[in-house]
C-alpha cells in the first residue's frame, strides 16, 4: 500500500527513508526475510528449540543410586515406555481421550446444529454466550465443583435415589473400566467431568461448518425426492465431518494433555500429564518425563494426519 | 599449545573462585541484608493476613529490619525444584525433600553456635538424620508432626488400634467390609507406612528402618500395597478433598495429619485419630539455607527467631503440627495447654520419621524405584 503510495507522490519521502523504500521495492525477497524473520526466530529459536531440547534430553541417562542425571545418551528411557505400568498410562489416556471425543460429538452436534439452523439475531447470541460462559470461570474452580457434584452425598446421587435409580448406577458401577466405588472415583465419573468442560470445543466448529452448509442443498435434496433421514446421513453429516474433526482436534489433544481433572476425579492411575509431572518433579528424572513427552506428540500427529484426510483444516 | 595452557589455567582459577565462594561460611551474624526470601508450606509464614492473631512476621521485621518474602509451595516436590531454580535464601523442607536438597547440592550446612536460641531445641530432633550429613548440620528443625490414623466415629465406637484396617481386607466393626472405604497417600513415601506395618506383624522379614528396604523386603511390602489397592476408595494427596470424602463419600479410615482431624472435628465431624500399636510415619520440617543465599545474615536472624518458643507454639497452633521448641507448647497461648498432647507431643519415639531413601551403593532400594513402582501400584499393577 506505502509502496504504491511512494510512487505517486515521490516528494513525501526523502533521503535515507526513500532510499530505504526504493530498496525494498526492487528487492522483494529482502522485504519478505525482513518480515518473517522475527515470527521465524521466535517459532524456531524458542518454540521448537526448546522442545526439541526438552525432547533431546530423553536420550539422557538416569542413574537410579545418585538419582542424577548424565549426558550419556541411551534408547532406555524410550524402550521404558512399553514396560506394563507406563504403557497402562498411555493406554488409559488415549482410551479416555477418544471416548470423550466420541461423546462430545454426539452431544455437541444437536446443539450445533439446533444453534446454525433454527437461531437467529439474539436467540443465536444468546446460545454463543450460553456455550461459552462456563468457559469464563476457572477450569480449576469447575473441576473441584465436581467433585462435589459427583460425591456420595452430592447432587448426583440425590437425583439417582430420587429416580430409583441406584441399582442401575451400582450395576454400572460394578463394570470393569467403567466403574468404580463410587462415582466420584470411577472412570465414568472422570468422563463426565471431561466432556462438560471439553464440550464448548466441539460445539463451536460444528456450528461453524453448518453454517457453511448451503440451504439450497438440502432443498436439493427434498426436491430429489429424499427422505429427511437420507439427506441427513447423505447431505449433512458428510459435509459436517470437518466440523466434527476439527472439533475433535480439541477434545483429543485435551484430554490427552490434561493432569488435573486426573487427579481430583477418577480412579487411581496416573495419566501421562500426571506422570510427566511426577518424573520431572518427585525424583528429578527429567530423562523419563521428557520421553514421555514424546507420546501426546507423537499421537497427536498421528491424530492430525488422520483428521486432515477429512477436511479438519477446511472448517477451522 | 600456549593457548590451551591459557585457557586451563583460567578454567582452574575460575573452578576455583566458585568452589571458594562455595565453602565461604558465615563467621558470625553482621547486620541484616534488609530482605529474606522464604519457600514455605502454605500457613508455615504467617503475617496476621489470614487471621490477626497468627503473626510472627511482623515483629521480626521490626526487630531485624529484614523484609520477609514468602513463595508458597504445595508439595515437597515443587520446594525441591523451587530451590533448584535458586533465587532464594531459605525453604521448610519436610524429611522426603531434605536429603534430596543436601545430596543436589541445594543447601549449605549452618553453624548452630550463630544460632542462640538453639539451646532451646528439643534433644530429641538433634542431629536427626534427614537434616544431619557427616557431622554437618543443614538448617534449623522448625515443626514435626504425625501421620495418624483418622477414622469415622461412626463406624468405629471403639478406636481401632491397628492399620489393619486399610491394609488388609476385613468387616469394620458396623458389620460391612471395608472395600472402597479407606484410602492411602497418594505418595511414594506411602511405601514406608507399608514397611511399617510390616515391620510388626511380620517380624521374620527383619525390617529395621522402613526407609531402608532390601529386595526381599520391598517385594513383601509391594505385595502388601498391591493386595491394599482393591480396597482403596482414594489416593489422598489433597487434604480439602480428603475431608470432603470423609464428609460426603463414607470414607471410614484412612493416614491423616492432625490439620485435616483439627479441622472434621472444628466442624463438628464424627472424626477421631489414633496412634495404632505398630507406630507411625512422620514428617519434621527443617529451615534451611539455600547454597547460593543472597541475605545469609537475615537468613541466620530468622532461623533464631524460629526457634522462640512462642513462635514454635503459634505455627504448631495455626499449622496443627508439634513445635521443635518443648517450651513451645506452654508459651502460646493459641496453642492452648493440651495443644500439644492432642498433636500427639508424647509420641516422638513412635513415629519414624520421613526421609527420602538412599540406595547406599546398591544394598537398599532408592527412591526412584519407590516412585516408579507406587505409581504402577495405583495403575492396579
Amino acid at each position: 500500500m506505502s509502496l504504491t503510495l511512494d510512487a505517486t507522490a515521490p516528494e513525501a519521502r526523502h533521503g535515507a527513508l526513500r532510499g530505504l523504500s526504493n530498496l525494498l521495492y526492487r528487492k522483494p525477497t529482502l522485504y519478505l526475510s525482513l518480515l518473517l524473520v522475527p515470527p521465524l526466530l521466535w517459532f524456531g529459536a524458542i518454540y521448537l528449540g526448546s522442545l526439541l531440547t526438552l525432547l533431546w534430553q530423553g536420550f539422557y541417562t538416569f542413574d537410579d543410586f545418585t538419582m542424577t542425571v548424565t549426558p550419556s545418551l541411551t534408547w532406555a528411557n524410550f524402550a521404558a515406555l512399553f514396560t506394563p505400568a507406563n504403557f497402562d498410562i498411555i493406554q488409559r489416556t488415549v482410551l479416555m481421550a477418544v471416548a470423550v471425543s466420541i461423546a462430545s460429538a454426539a452431544l455437541a452436534f444437536p446443539i450445533a446444529y439446533y444453534m446454525a439452523r433454527y437461531t437467529s439475531g439474539k436467540t443465536k447470541a444468546f446460545f454463543y454466550i450460553a456455550v461459552m460462559l462456563p468457559m469464563w470461570a476457572s477450569y480449576i474452580v469447575k473441576a473441584y465443583a465436581w467433585t462435589l457434584l459427583l460425591a456420595k452425598g452430592g447432587v448426583a446421587m440425590w437425583f439417582v435415589q430420587h429416580l430409583g435409580l441406584e441399582p442401575l448406577l451400582n450395576l454400572l458401577l460394578s463394570v470393569p473400566g467403567v466403574g468404580g466405588n463410587t462415582l466420584s472415583t470411577s472412570n465414568l465419573g472422570r468422563f463426565l467431568v471431561f466432556v462438560y468442560i471439553w464440550l464448548p470445543f466441539m460445539i463451536l466448529p460444528i456450528q461453524a461448518s453448518l453454517e457453511r452448509l448451503p440451504p439450497s442443498l438440502l432443498q436439493a435434496s427434498a426436491d430429489l425426492g429424499a427422505q429427511p433421514r437420507q439427506t441427513f446421513m447423505q447431505v449433512i453429516l458428510p459435509l459436517s465431518v470437518p466440523g466434527i474433526a476439527a472439533g475433535s482436534i480439541f477434545t483429543f489433544s485435551l484430554t490427552l494433555g490434561d493432569f488435573i481433572v486426573p487427579s481430583l476425579v477418577g480412579p487411581p492411575g496416573y495419566f501421562i500429564g500426571g506422570m510427566v509431572y511426577a518424573q520431572q518433579g518427585a525424583i528429578g528424572n527429567m530423562p523419563m518425563a521428557a520421553a514421555f513427552t514424546l507420546v501426546p506428540i507423537v499421537l497427536i500427529a498421528v491424530y492430525l494426519s488422520i483428521v486432515k484426510r477429512l477436511g479438519a483444516f477446511d472448517a477451522l | 599449545m600456549y593457548k590451551t595452557a591459557l585457557l586451563s589455567g583460567l578454567a582452574t582459577a575460575l573452578l576455583a573462585s566458585g568452589s571458594l565462594q562455595a565453602a565461604e561460611a558465615l563467621k558470625e551474624v553482621g547486620k541484616g541484608e534488609g530482605q529474606l526470601d522464604i519457600v514455605a508450606w502454605p500457613g508455615y509464614i504467617e503475617r496476621g493476613e489470614s487471621d490477626k492473631a497468627y503473626d510472627w512476621v511482623s515483629k521480626f521485621e521490626q526487630d531485624t529490619g529484614c523484609k520477609v518474602n514468602v513463595k508458597t509451595a504445595a508439595t515437597s516436590d515443587e520446594m525441591v525444584s523451587l530451590m533448584a531454580k535458586g533465587g532464594y535464601d531459605l525453604v521448610t523442607a519436610s524429611g522426603d525433600a531434605s536429603l534430596r536438597l543436601i545430596y543436589g547440592k541445594r543447601v549449605q550446612p549452618i553453624d548452630p553456635k550463630l544460632i542462640p536460641n538453639w539451646k532451646n531445641l528439643d534433644p530429641r530432633l538433634h542431629d536427626a538424620p534427614w537434616y544431619t550429613v557427616d557431622g554437618k548440620t543443614y538448617g534449623t528443625p522448625y515443626q514435626w508432626g504425625p501421620n495418624l490414623l483418622m477414622y469415622s466415629t461412626k463406624v468405629f465406637p471403639t478406636a481401632p488400634d491397628s492399620w489393619k484396617a486399610v491394609f488388609e481386607a476385613e468387616n469394620l466393626p458396623d458389620g460391612k467390609p471395608n472395600k472402597g472405604r479407606v484410602q492411602a497417600y497418594d505418595g511414594p513415601i506411602y511405601i514406608a507406612d507399608a514397611a511399617l506395618y510390616l515391620k510388626a506383624t511380620q517380624p521374620a522379614l527383619g525390617i529395621s528402618d522402613p526407609y531402608q528396604l532390601d529386595e526381599k523386603q520391598y517385594a513383601a511390602v509391594l505385595d502388601l500395597l498391591r493386595k491394599q489397592h482393591a480396597l482403596i476408595h482414594r489416593y489422598w494427596h489433597d487434604t480439602t478433598v480428603q475431608m470432603s470424602d470423609f464428609k460426603n463419600e463414607g470414607v471410614a479410615a484412612s493416614s491423616a495429619w492432625p490439620y485435616q482431624a483439627n479441622a472434621l472435628k472444628a466442624e463438628g465431624q464424627p472424626i477421631a485419630t489414633v496412634f495404632p500399636k505398630e507406630g507411625v510415619t512422620g514428617w519434621a520440617d527443617t529451615t534451611m539455607l539455600h547454597v547460593d543465599a543472597k541475605h545469609p545474615n537475615c537468613a541466620y536472624k530468622w532461623m533464631d527467631w524460629s526457634l522462640q518458643a512462642k513462635v514454635q507454639g503459634d505455627v504448631a497452633a495455626w499449622f496443627g503440627s508439634l513445635p521443635a521448641v518443648p517450651q513451645g507448647c506452654k508459651a502460646s497461648e493459641l496453642l492452648g495447654a493440651e495443644g500439644c498432647k492432642t498433636n500427639g507431643f508424647d509420641q516422638f519415639d513412635k513415629i519414624a520419621f520421613w526421609k527420602t531413601p538412599q540406595a547406599e551403593g546398591g544394598k537398599f532400594v532408592p527412591y526412584s524405584r519407590w516412585t516408579q513402582d507406587y505409581i504402577a501400584i495405583m495403575g492396579g499393577r
